[in-house]
């Protein structure tokens, strides 16, 4: 099996500070990685950058595209890019607005991404848009309502509908829970795992929340200053920390 | 089918004045297929290390640890991951799980998760639920709620739902009553009879005697304990 994403020495500064530096890895299909942090660690300056929102100032981070095979998506056009983004790539920002259009109907959300990909037919594009609005639990009575007059939860739920509608590969989510009610958050996870195990797909999550990261993610990258300071197994990384910042940041989790 | 070699460990507690803590020194061990071995040494001696070791969730310093053809050792961590999935069963000492998804999804998962169907999935679920006297009105709650000993057998039932080769077993029957402790025991012993290799840590001694071909004495590679 081969990697669906290469990441090779990712730096990005910001004038003379540090984003992130001297990052790679590698994601296989199904694969969902974990990146953790404080604040200001660098680690939604990576995500940014492994999703084309920013441009690093060094390296390279290949996708394996269906037609092409692996390609650097740094160096690829930006008409490029953009259709990776519409198709096989998807976004969730941690605040739903960012992701959805405010003043469109849920169903037209939804639609709107299949569109892109050139659907035309109003009947089959509405179909699929009330078929994912019930795989997120949005019951079809509210497809004509606005995202303004949904839930935080609901928001959220819907802009996963909207990302994974075209059946894309690779997921990048930023803290895809944050915010959210504890309540809301497990139903959210529950429902992310499942389309996880579902589609194969393969995710980077990147979230400041440890125990999201245990119920969702097989792997784990801990950053600090720019710098990822640990990788492994999530559950090894969150039971048997080596480094000094992850023993800290595994210890200083509030017990319920 | 497991196969420890040599194999060290110790905690650095960085935030503690880098106290180092060995816990482990040369501790070699193999278990066949159908062969049952239990941990056994004193409280802390390094039972439940070794056991987490062999997992793949505590890193191993030296030596090697075989499961199958994977060096857990040095495996990077997707090949953990396959492992886990197809071949390594662990029954921790504690159910943790997803909120809100129910006991029967929670019994699934193992079965899903390596391609079995949605219904077979759920139907093999049904069979180890009802064979470990989870009643059928609590088989959609969430187990978080549950009794400990109900929440122990939800554990077990998720633990065995797959047929791996080669399991864990962290005090299977702790805080079971007479009726269960019996039905977990026979349900290893029927791992044992189609050949799964079977690592227990058991303070159940009589169950211990019960099931275990031989004992591993941890406390002969407990530095500073080895008499």
């Amino acid at each position: 099996m081969r990697p669906l994403l290469q990441v090779e020495s990712i730096a990005k500064f910001y004038g003379a500070r540090i984003g992130c530096i001297d990052v790679s890895f590698d994601l296989y299909p199904g694969e969902v990685m974990g990146i953790v942090g404080e604040s200001g660690s660098g680690k939604s300056t990576l995500l940014n950058c492994l999703a084309g929102h920013l441009t690093p100032d060094h390296g390279a981070v290949r996708f394996d595209t269906r037609a092409e095979g692996l390609r650097d998506t740094i160096t690829m056009s930006e008409p490029e890019r953009r259709m990776l983004g519409r198709t096989d790539w998807a976004f969730v920002h941690q605040h739903a607005r960012d992701g959805l259009r405010m003043n469109v109907s849920a169903g037209g959300n939804v639609g709107e991404r299949l569109m892109a990909v050139n659907a035309r037919h109003y009947g089959d594009i509405r179909a699929e848009a009330i078929d994912w609005l019930g795989r997120v639990e949005i019951t079809e009575d509210r497809i004509d309502d606005r995202p303004t007059a949904f839930s935080g939860g609901m928001q959220q739920r819907l802009q996963i509908a909207r990302n994974l509608v075209t059946g894309p590969r690779l997921v990048f989510m930023d803290e895809p829970t944050g915010g959210l009610d504890v309540s809301v958050q497990a139903r959210l996870l529950d429902l992310l795992r499942g389309l996880v195990r579902e589609m194969n797909l393969s995710a980077i999550i990147v979230t400041h929340d440890l125990a999201v990261v245990r119920l969702l993610a097989d792997r784990l990258m801990v950053m600090k200053d720019g710098h990822v300071i640990e990788t492994g197994l999530t559950d090894q990384v969150l039971d048997d920390p080596q480094h000094a910042y992850t023993q800290l940041l595994v210890s200083s989790v509030l017990q319920v | 089918m497991i196969t420890v070699e040599n194999v060290t460990k110790s905690f650095v507690l960085h935030n503690q004045g880098a106290a180092e803590i060995p816990v482990m020194a040369g501790a070699s061990l193999q278990v066949d297929p159908g062969e049952c071995v239990a941990l056994v040494g004193a409280s802390g001696a390094g039972k439940s290390t070794l056991m987490r070791m062999i997992y793949g969730n505590y890193l191993t310093a030296s030596g090697r640890i075989m499961v199958g053809d994977v060096d857990v050792a040095s495996a990077a961590p997707r090949e953990i991951i396959q492992l886990r999935r197809k071949t390594l069963g662990y029954v921790s000492q504690f159910l943790r799980v997803v909120p809100r998804v129910t006991t029967l999804d929670v019994v699934a998962e193992p079965l899903l998760a390596t391609g079995t169907g949605v219904d077979a999935a759920r139907a093999q679920a049904e069979l180890l639920l009802t064979r470990l006297n989870i009643p059928q009105r609590l088989w959609l709650l969430s187990p978080t709620t549950f009794s400990g000993g109900e929440q122990q057998r939800v554990n077990i039932a998720r633990g065995f739902a797959f047929r791996y080769p080669a399991l864990l077993l962290d005090e299977p029957t702790a805080s079971l009553d007479p009726t269960n402790r019996a039905i977990v025991l026979a349900m290893i012993t029927e791992a044992k009879a189609r050949g799964a290799a079977i690592i227990g840590i058991f303070h159940d001694h009589a169950a211990r005697d019960e099931i275990c071909d031989r004992q591993f004495d941890v406390t002969t590679y407990t530095p500073g304990l080895a008499a």
